[in-house]
Order: structure tokens, then C-alpha cells, then sequence
């Protein structure tokens, strides 16, 4: 939006991390090598500057982190809950003295706006291990019985939408619960894990008990199938989460999953229209639409369509696309090349098909991976990007005309992780809230998260919650 | 069973067998297969021929347990433990008739087999209490930290494929099939192989119960035959593989996986009389977290 | 907007035409969710705005200042003084802009104007039995006359709250019709609606839209006389009904918060609002105005840091 009152750059400070040209895998307490010795560079998404190298676990890299965290599980779980929470206050506390650091190095590993890691991600974060600290010594009161046992070792493979929440979401309820951890974070964003295992060291937190593993699809692949692991638990995409779901099959391991969503945000004629409007911005664009549980269809009903997408437009006109550490962008980078094709395959389909694709007058950088906010209209449940999870900055706009129809379109879909109503009408509300078919429903609102509310999906979009006393459940022996 | 009751008859009646259907959407067809299998006591003495259910039997099945989902999860918890209690009540009188089916199927003493009628007919009142408790148990208000309402109640999967257990023909079948249906889950339920006519024979008295038809489709059969279509079908939301052994459990699994199927895995029960927790209610129960704004009252003094 | 400004306004004048469909009009206003609003102004308010647009919003907002004494000790020396201030804000630093307007009592606007005379400094009046607005009509009607015929050039009037409240709209709109009359042709009207007394947000919308319909030539939130005055989530809704405003009848109208801005962090924040709800044609105190007395100063004194890259302090600004 060119303006009169044009915002002078605000960059936060990179000073505020100092990140190492090289990590290794944390396994037992100790940074190593990995056996074989294999390395892969992480970079930054917005200017494809190299951050790090860093240490490729393989196969034997796994069987080793699962040792260290058998040989660590016997004291941990046998530690008082008194005592294992102290450790998780600590690392909770840690992480805020921290905060302004590890949003920095999130920043810059993911893409993704200062904004967002300063004022949601890294609160998040702290919220988590102060919550579920607080449950180690209180499991006896969860509802899952007298004295409820861990299962053992959690074997975690998480995404790179959100890499620390998402480590946060893993490691602070299977700690709690006195499992052992060992966890592979994305091969695009594998730094705050490895931040995350220096404070587990500052933290005292006993060998063993955290391990860290850098790598691939292969290496989580390698994890899931351990004979030793006992817990698997996964965030990322349908189509892994099922492949996992067939490697433990007839196994005892239990698992949980947090899969992919084509989440409907509803609108109704007497929505309040201008919150409806920042709902439906924060539902798709919040972290470049890179979010399972997005508002990444937008249900308008018709007889306000016009309005209603004058408005958005307008709104989507002044966001502010550009270097992720400026503390006024809005709209970051996208994590990856492979992701920013994905996102372009899945939109040239959509213009192919007939969808009427509109964008706000943006610039866009000229290195790094980048995808301005996009807009379609005239789409209907036949089209793609209706149907596929594009996880990426791409709204499609759908319309219906009476409740029953919105909420028919709504769970038209395998997915069932979110869903946003937006009407003034309390029983509208509560009635469609009822009917719709999603593991979260938001209204007259969007994208709100808290340590203390269950997170998780019907259908393909995974089983098992994430969050509050439900939380516990994934990982007892119950 | 024709021997021993002529026997006792004083004088040359002949007893009327009674043709075992399935159950399906509340009506009693035959296999759509046309096939039938014989089903023998514990002595491998006839006692009758049970439908041999086909993959299209489990089709028509699901489409049935579909078609009924949306008007049992949407009744009333009171009004489900009202008719969970019905059924019980109907179960008591006719207790003979499933102690003697029992007995048959299962090789037990009549006062055995009467213990695990009289087991199976208190879970069902067990099941029917628990139908307005379960969302208060498992669910509840979270105190987020903001101005939001938030609120996590569970709510049923879905349809639900049910392996009933192989060898508790009665109780073992109704304890895994009532903590389907007591939470609004639609079932259907794959009779153990080889002892099916307990089974079977409840539908009747299910069909008697205000329990909605589809609520509960009973097929009888190979395990494997039907289950697998079952695992594997798009539209089944979750599958209880109590009555697979090691082998086809796996199989299942793995075909469950394809829409992501919540799994309940065989787990061994020494006792089915036992008194059952919730896990078999919370294995087939979604939480579904909503969040509202509340409106607080913030130094704005406009938060309305 | 609309290709046919007037035609638009026209329609919108059936909503006048009776007690029962301006109602019906306000009341079909879409609703205002209070958590969703106040997230949103909380997020605008998290822009960061360094050098180069903080000195653009620093002399931007000096301009929009108006810069007023409503006491009941007011003296004419004192009104001088302001307007002096108001003329020439930092005596040391020529460049530095002139407010908007000096705001005052209507006895006192013939004092004002000779204190900012020839400079293109407005003088504002507040009328209408201001602050509580409980008068007869008559005796308001003559407050604004007044007020104009000593020269006012704009008029800060303030609704009947307790007529918007018991539900009355048409007395309200009645009264600031009659007001708007009374201003003529010379004055420009600044509609106070006392957002803090109105409650909901809902209504302060409704207020926005009633003002507006009635020919305001300006909405502003408070006297700053009560608890509550103006607030990012109040005046970024005041700014979404001038933009939906103007969308529908082609008519812009300014905004104006008003009592309880005091830092340039403030005001800056409010700006940003402007900037993303409005857009850059309100970035102009012809439709922006900050109502405000100790703001300047700190204004004033972050506009001395930026020059100089020293802390400024109390002693390098005028006291008035």
C-alpha cells in the first residue's frame, strides 16, 4: 500500500543469536556426529542464506538416541512428579529469559513474521512447559486412574510450521508423564530443537532424557519403526501420518496424529463483519497459511458476498509483505522451495480450473521462496483447492445460502481438524458448532491456541489431542 | 438341541427351528449372498444355519449404520439411556431364551451361561447410566488465558466396525457394543464366527427397544471376510478389533489406516463379567474444543 | 464507493424519515465483536514506526493537536497563552508545525481567536451545555450561536446521551441536525458522542452512523471529562464507520479521540489506525484531530530527541 505514512524498516536485532556453523545430533546429553558422518545445510527462507550445517541422524544415529533414552527412562520415571516438574518449570522459565533469541532464530530458519514468533510462538512455547509442569505431580487426579504409568520412550517427528510449538506440544506432556524423548525436528527448520537441547542443559535436565535428532523423512521413518520406541507421536501431512499409522500397525505402540485440514471459516449474514474480516485474514494468512488447522475455505453467505469480499480485499490490500525480522510484516517467507512449488502447482490448478484468482499489489523479494496473498472466487467443492490442503497463503472463496448448506459443505471434506462461525446469533452458533464435523470450532473467532485446550482432528485429520488434561492421555498407559 | 427336546416332549411334536437372519437397519434380511454356513454347539452337535455375510452384507451394512448415525448421535443422552435401559429390560424377559443360546454356543452349565446373561443384561444398564455422565467425565471447561469461552465435549466417532469377541458369544459381544452405541456411535458388528446366534438372536430384542434401526447391524459369517471390507471402507469411522487374533488384527490395522480409522486393539480379557471402565466409551469419542469471546471487561469500559 | 455519491446519500435519507426506520437502520448495523476489535486495535498498536515515519508521524500528529483548556478556571491570559502555544509550539524550533486548533469554552473563543489570529490555527468551541448536555434545546441551540458568532470555526457539540440510551434516536439526530444548522455555513461540527457513557461498542457504532446521518462533520469520542475516553478499539471503530461511511454516500467525515492521549507512543498507535482502518485521506487533520492538552509536549519533546539524538526534558518545552 503506498501511503504517505510509509513505515521506515524496524528490523529486530540478529545479534540477538548467535547460531554455530555447525550442530550436531543431541543424543544422551551430548551434541555428536552422526554415524555416518552425513550433514545437510539449513537455510534461511528469505534470502536462501546458508545458516547452519548440520547432523544427518541415520539409522544407527536412532538406535543410539533410543539407548540413551531407555538407559535414562528408568530414573526419570521413577523420579517423584515433584521433581520432574521442577525440571519442566525450569526449562519453561529458561525459555522465556530466552524468548527474544529463539523468536529470532525462528524467524530466520522458518520464514516466518518477528511478529508472529515475538507475540504467539514463543508465548506458546513457555505457556506449554509451565502448563504441563504443573501436571507431573497431579497425574493421579487426570481421571486416568490412581497412579498412571508412562508408556516409555516417545518417539516424535514434528513439522516446520511451527518448530518450537510443536516441540513444545511433544516434549512437555510426554515429560510430565515421566516418558523419555527422542524427537526429530523438520529437515527445514531443525535449529530451535537443537537451542532447545543447550536448555535442557542449562536446565540440569538428566542425560538422555531429551534427545535430539536432525534428518529426513528417513529418519523419522527410522524412529516410528524402533522395535524400542513405545509412544510414536506426529505432526505433519495425511499422507505420512497414515504411512505411520501402517508401519505400527500391530505393534503396542500407541499413537497419536495431527494431520492435515481443509478447515471451512463460515460467515453469516450478521456476522460482525469487520472482525469477521480480520478472523478470515488471521485464518489464512497467519503464518503464510503454512497452518493445519488454516480457515483455508471461506464459506460467505451469498447474500453477502459482495460486501463481504470488498471488505477482505481492501484488508488483504495492506498487508505488508517482506524481510520476516521487520517487526511490521505481516506476510513472511515461505518455508521452502519445495513447499512455495507446491503452493504454485496448487494455484495454477485452481486458475485452471476456472477459479478467478486475485491478489493485493505486492512486492515481491527477489531472493528467497515467497507467495503473495491469494485470493479465489468462484469456487466450488468440485475445484482442488476446495479440496486439497495447499498449506499455503491461498484462500478459497465458496458461497451457500442457508445454515444447513454451510454446514453440509463444511464437512464435505476427509479433514476435520477446524472450523470458524461468524455470526452475532448465539444459538446459530451453538447449533452449527454442534453439527460441524471438526476437532476445533472457533466463533467470531480464529487461530486461538492455549496450553489448556485440547488440539486435535475427526476424521483424516489425525487422532489423539494435543493440549490440556486430554493431552495427557497419548501419553499414559491407559 | 432337536434331540434332547424330543426326548422330553410327551408327545410327537416337531419344534419349530427358528431361520437366524442378520440384522441390518432394522430389518432381518438374509445374506445378500444367499449363503448360509452351519453353526455347531461345543460338541459339534447342528444347531442351526447362520447367514455367511458378504462384503455387499457389510456395504449394506455401513450404509444403514450411516443413514442412522445422524439421528442417535443427535438424540438426547437421556433419551439413549432410556433406551439402553429398555433394552436391558427387554433382555431380562427373555433371559431363558439367551441362557440356553448361551449355554449351546459356549459349552456352559446353564447356571454359567445364566451368570453371563445376567452380566450382560447389567451392562446394558450399566451403559445406560453412563449415556448423560460420559461428556461431563471427559469433558469440560478450559481456563484459556484470554477472553474466551472455552469448552471441550467429547462426541461420538462416528460408524464404527465392531470384531466382536470370538469366544464370549453374549456378554463378550455386548460389552464391546454397548460403549459404541451409549455415547451416539452407530455400529456394526461382526458376530463371533463361531458361535453367531446369541448374537443374531439380540437383534431381535434390539429391534424391540426404541433403538433406532442401523443404530446396531449384526452380521454373522467369517470374521476375516466380513472385517476386512469393513477395515478398509471409506466410510466406517473406526473399527474395535476385540475378536481379531494377532494376524488379521495387523491386516486390519494397516487397511484402517487408509482413512485414518481410530483403532481399538485387541487386548486381552481374562474376565468380561468384570466391571469395564470408560476406555471403551473414550476409544470411540472425538473432544471437540469450541472457543468463544467473552466480552471481558477490559480498561476500555466498552468490552460489550 | 458508489459511482453516484448523491444518490447514495439520497437513499440513506429514508433511514431519517421516522423514529421506527432510522431504528431499524441502526439497529441493522452489523454487530461489533468486543474481544475481535480490541485484538485488532491491540495489533495495529504493535507496529513499530522508527526514523524516518516517526518523524513524518510526530510533525503529522503536532498538526492534528487540539490543543485545549476546558477548566473552570480558565482566564483569558491562559487562553493566550495556548494559543500562543498552539501557534508556535517549540519556541526554539521554527519548523516545527502549528496545531490544529486551540479548544475552548464558548466565552472564551473571542479571546482564542485574537490569540491565534492570522495563523491559520483553528479555534474550536465545545457548545451544548458541554460536557453533560443536559439543557433544553433552546438554551444549547443558543450556546452554539454563541459560540459561532464570536468566531468559533468549528463546534465541539455533545449528544444526548440519555435520549440515545432510553432508545430516542430521533431526538438525538433531531438535535445535532438543529446544531448543524446552527453552525451554518462557517462552522464545521464535531459530534461528541462520550463513547464511555454509551457503553457498548455496538452503540458507539450506532452513534457513529446517527452523527454521521445528521450531518456531522465530524464524530469524536469523549469530552474527557469522564472515566473513560478515547481508546485504540473505540476510535479504530469510529474509523471503520467513516470508511464504510463515505464507501456508501461518497461523504467523508473526520474522526476525532479525544481525552486521554499523552504520549507520542500513543499517538503514534493512533495514527497507525488511521493509516490501516481509514487510509491515508484521513492523514490530515482537516479529518484527523487528536483532542489533547499534555500530549504536545511529549510530542514536542520525542520531535527534540529525534533532531538532536538526546533525551529531551520538561524543562526544553513550554509549560501553558
Amino acid at each position: 500500500m503506498a501511503s504517505a505514512f510509509e513505515y521506515a524498516p524496524a528490523p529486530e536485532s540478529r545479534g540477538n543469536v548467535d547460531i554455530a556453523p555447525s550442530y550436531g545430533l543431541f543424543i544422551d546429553g551430548e551434541f555428536t556426529e552422526a554415524a555416518d558422518g552425513k550433514v545437510f545445510k539449513t537455510v534461511s527462507p528469505s534470502t536462501e542464506e546458508v545458516l547452519s550445517e548440520i547432523a544427518q541422524a541415520g539409522e544407527a544415529d536412532v538406535d543410539r538416541a533410543v539407548k540413551a533414552a531407555r538407559k535414562a527412562f528408568e530414573k526419570w520415571s521413577a523420579l517423584p512428579g515433584s521433581e520432574r516438574a521442577k525440571y519442566l518449570f525450569r526449562i519453561a522459565r529458561i525459555i522465556q529469559e530466552r524468548s527474544r533469541e529463539l523468536a529470532v532464530l525462528e524467524t530466520l530458519d522458518n520464514g516466518k513474521p518477528i511478529k508472529e514468533t515475538r507475540d504467539a510462538d514463543l508465548p506458546l512455547v513457555a505457556a506449554h512447559f509451565f502448563y504441563y509442569a504443573g501436571w507431573a505431580d497431579k497425574l493421579g487426579h487426570a481421571g486416568f486412574g490412581p497412579d498412571p504409568k508412562p508408556l516409555g520412550i516417545a518417539g516424535q517427528v514434528i513439522p516446520w510450521n511451527f518448530p518450537l510449538l510443536m516441540l513444545a506440544w511433544k516434549i512437555a506432556p510426554a515429560l510430565a508423564t515421566g516418558n523419555t524423548v527422542v524427537l526429530k525436528p523438520a529437515e527445514t527448520t531443525p535449529l530451535s530443537a537443537l537451542f532447545f537441547a543447550d536448555i535442557c542443559r542449562q536446565a540440569g535436565l538428566p542425560k538422555g532424557v531429551v534427545n535430539i535428532l536432525p534428518g529426513y523423512g528417513d529418519t523419522g521413518a527410522a524412529l516410528v519403526a524402533h522395535p524400542d520406541v513405545n509412544k510414536v507421536a506426529f505432526t505433519g501431512s495425511t499422507a505420512v501420518g497414515k504411512e505411520i499409522a501402517r508401519t505400527v500397525a500391530g505393534s503396542r505402540k500407541k499413537l497419536t496424529l495431527e494431520l492435515g485440514g481443509k478447515g471451512a471459516n463460515i460467515v453469516f449474514d450478521d456476522a460482525p463483519i469487520d472482525q469477521a474480516v480480520e478472523g478470515i485474514v488471521n485464518g489464512i494468512f497467519f503464518n503464510q497459511g503454512q497452518v493445519c488447522c488454516a480457515g483455508s475455505r471461506l464459506l460467505v453467505q451469498e447474500s453477502i458476498q459482495d460486501e463481504l469480499l470488498e471488505s477482505l480485499k481492501r484488508r488483504l490490500s495492506t498487508l505488508r509483505l517482506g524481510d520476516p525480522l521487520d517487526k511490521n510484516t505481516d506476510i513472511g517467507a515461505i518455508n521452502s522451495e519445495e513447499q512455495l512449488s507446491r503452493i504454485t502447482t496448487l494455484v495454477e490448478q485452481g486458475e485452471a480450473e476456472g477459479a478467478e484468482r486475485w491478489s493485493p499489489a505486492c512486492d515481491i523479494p527477489s531472493a528467497g521462496y515467497w507467495f503473495a496473498p491469494t485470493l479465489f472466487t468462484n469456487v466450488t467443492q468440485a475445484h482442488r483447492i476446495a479440496r486439497d490442503e495447499i498449506f499455503g497463503p491461498v484462500l478459497s472463496v465458496l458461497t451457500f445460502r442457508t445454515p444447513d448448506e454451510a454446514v453440509a459443505k463444511a464437512n464435505n471434506t476427509p479433514y476435520g481438524l477446524s472450523a470458524g462461525i461468524w455470526t452475532e446469533k448465539g444459538s446459530r452458533i451453538l447449533a452449527v458448532a454442534n453439527k460441524l464435523r471438526a476437532g476445533v470450532v472457533w466463533s467470531n473467532t480464529f487461530n486461538k491456541f492455549d496450553p489448556t485446550s485440547p488440539f486435535g482432528g475427526y476424521k483424516e485429520s489425525g487422532f489423539g489431542r494435543e493440549g490440556g488434561r486430554h493431552g495427557l492421555e497419548a501419553y499414559l498407559d491407559v | 438341541m432337536s434331540e434332547k427336546t424330543e426326548k422330553t416332549e410327551r408327545f410327537d411334536r416337531l419344534s419349530v427351528f427358528k431361520t437366524y437372519k442378520l440384522y441390518v437397519g432394522g430389518k432381518f434380511p438374509r445374506s445378500e449372498s444367499g449363503r448360509v454356513y452351519e453353526v455347531t454347539d461345543s460338541k459339534g452337535n447342528w444347531l442351526a444355519n447362520a447367514p455367511l455375510s458378504s462384503r455387499k452384507d457389510a456395504r449394506d451394512a455401513v450404509v444403514a449404520a450411516r443413514k442412522a448415525f445422524g439421528g442417535w448421535s443427535g438424540a438426547t443422552a437421556y433419551n439413549r439411556g432410556q433406551i439402553l435401559y429398555r433394552i436391558a429390560e427387554m433382555l431380562e424377559g427373555r433371559r431363558e431364551q439367551y441362557v440356553r443360546e448361551v449355554a449351546d454356543a459356549e459349552g456352559l452349565s446353564k447356571s454359567k451361561a445364566a451368570a453371563q446373561v445376567d452380566a450382560a443384561i447389567d451392562r446394558w444398564v450399566w451403559y445406560a447410566g453412563w449415556t448423560d455422565k460420559i461428556a461431563q467425565v471427559v469433558g469440560g471447561g478450559n481456563p484459556v488465558a484470554g477472553p474466551y469461552f472455552n469448552l471441550s465435549s467429547p462426541e461420538p466417532t462416528g460408524v464404527v466396525a465392531v470384531v466382536a469377541p470370538q469366544d464370549s458369544s453374549f456378554l463378550g459381544l455386548i460389552s464391546v457394543v454397548a460403549p459404541v452405541i451409549a455415547t451416539g456411535n452407530t455400529a456394526i458388528v461382526v458376530a463371533s464366527e463361531k458361535s453367531p446366534l446369541p448374537a443374531l438372536s439380540l437383534g431381535e430384542v434390539l429391534a424391540t427397544s426404541d433403538l433406532p434401526g442401523g443404530v446396531v447391524n449384526v452380521l454373522s459369517g467369517r470374521t476375516a471376510e466380513i472385517a476386512t471390507p469393513l477395515a478398509a471402507h471409506q466410510d466406517v469411522n473406526a473399527i474395535d478389533l476385540a475378536g481379531a487374533d494377532e494376524v488379521l488384527a495387523k491386516e486390519l490395522e494397516i487397511a484402517a489406516a487408509d482413512n485414518l480409522k481410530r483403532v481399538l486393539r485387541p487386548q486381552p480379557v481374562d474376565d468380561w463379567a468384570a466391571t469395564p471402565g470408560i476406555d471403551r466409551m473414550t476409544a470411540f469419542l472425538e473432544t471437540k474444543t469450541v472457543w468463544h469471546p467473552t466480552g471481558s471487561l477490559g480498561a476500555s469500559g466498552s468490552s460489550y | 464507493m458508489p459511482t453516484n455519491a448523491s444518490a447514495a446519500a439520497h437513499a440513506l435519507t429514508d433511514v431519517t424519515a421516522s423514529d421506527s426506520t432510522l431504528r431499524r437502520f441502526l439497529h441493522g448495523l452489523p454487530g461489533v465483536d468486543a474481544v475481535g476489535l480490541e485484538g485488532r486495535a491491540a495489533s495495529l498498536g504493535t507496529r513499530s514506526i522508527k526514523t524516518t515515519a516517526k518523524a513524518y508521524a510526530i510533525d503529522l500528529a503536532i498538526s492534528m493537536v487540539d490543543l485545549t483548556t476546558l477548566e473552570g478556571a480558565d482566564t483569558p491570559g491562559k487562553v493566550r497563552a495556548l494559543g500562543a502555544k498552539a501557534v508556535h509550539p517549540d519556541p526554539t524550533d521554527r519548523t516545527t508545525p502549528a496545531t490544529a486548533a486551540v479548544c475552548v469554552y464558548p466565552d472564551m473563543v473571542a479571546t482564542a481567536k485574537e490569540a491565534v489570529a492570522g495563523s491559520g490555527v483553528k479555534v474550536a468551541s465545545v457548545a451544548t451545555a458541554f460536557p453533560a448536555g443536559r439543557a433544553a434545546l433552546g438554551v444549547k441551540l443558543a450556546d452554539v450561536r454563541d459560540a459561532v458568532s464570536a468566531g468559533a470555526d468549528e463546534v465541539d457539540m455533545v449528544i444526548d446521551r440519555g435520549a440515545f440510551l432510553a432508545g430516542n434516536y430521533m431526538k438525538v439526530y433531531d438535535e445535532i441536525v438543529a446544531v448543524k444548522e446552527a453552525c451554518g455555513t462557517s462552522a464545521r461540527l464535531k459530534v461528541i458522542f462520550e463513547t464511555g457513557e454509551l457503553s457498548t461498542y455496538d452503540n458507539i457504532r450506532r452513534a457513529s452512523w446517527l452523527g454521521m446521518l445528521a450531518g456531522a462533520d465530524f464524530i469524536k469520542t469523549s469530552t474527557g471529562k469522564v472515566a473513560v475516553n478515547a481508546t485504540p478499539a473505540n476510535t479504530l471503530l469510529m474509523l471503520e464507520a467513516v470508511r464504510d461511511f463515505r464507501a456508501q454516500t461518497g461523504i467523508q467525515v473526520g474522526v476525532k479521540p479525544a481525552g486521554g492521549i499523552r504520549t507520542t507512543k500513543d499517538a503514534i498507535k493512533f495514527l497507525v489506525l488511521v493509516n490501516e482502518t481509514a487510509g491515508e485521506d484521513w492523514l490530515d487533520n482537516h479529518w484527523f484531530r487528536f483532542g489533547a492538552s499534555s500530549l504536545l509536549n511529549d510530542l514536542l519533546m520525542q520531535r527534540q530527541k529525534l533532531a538532536t539524538g538526546r533525551y529531551s526534558g520538561p524543562d526544553y518545552v513550554t509549560v501553558d
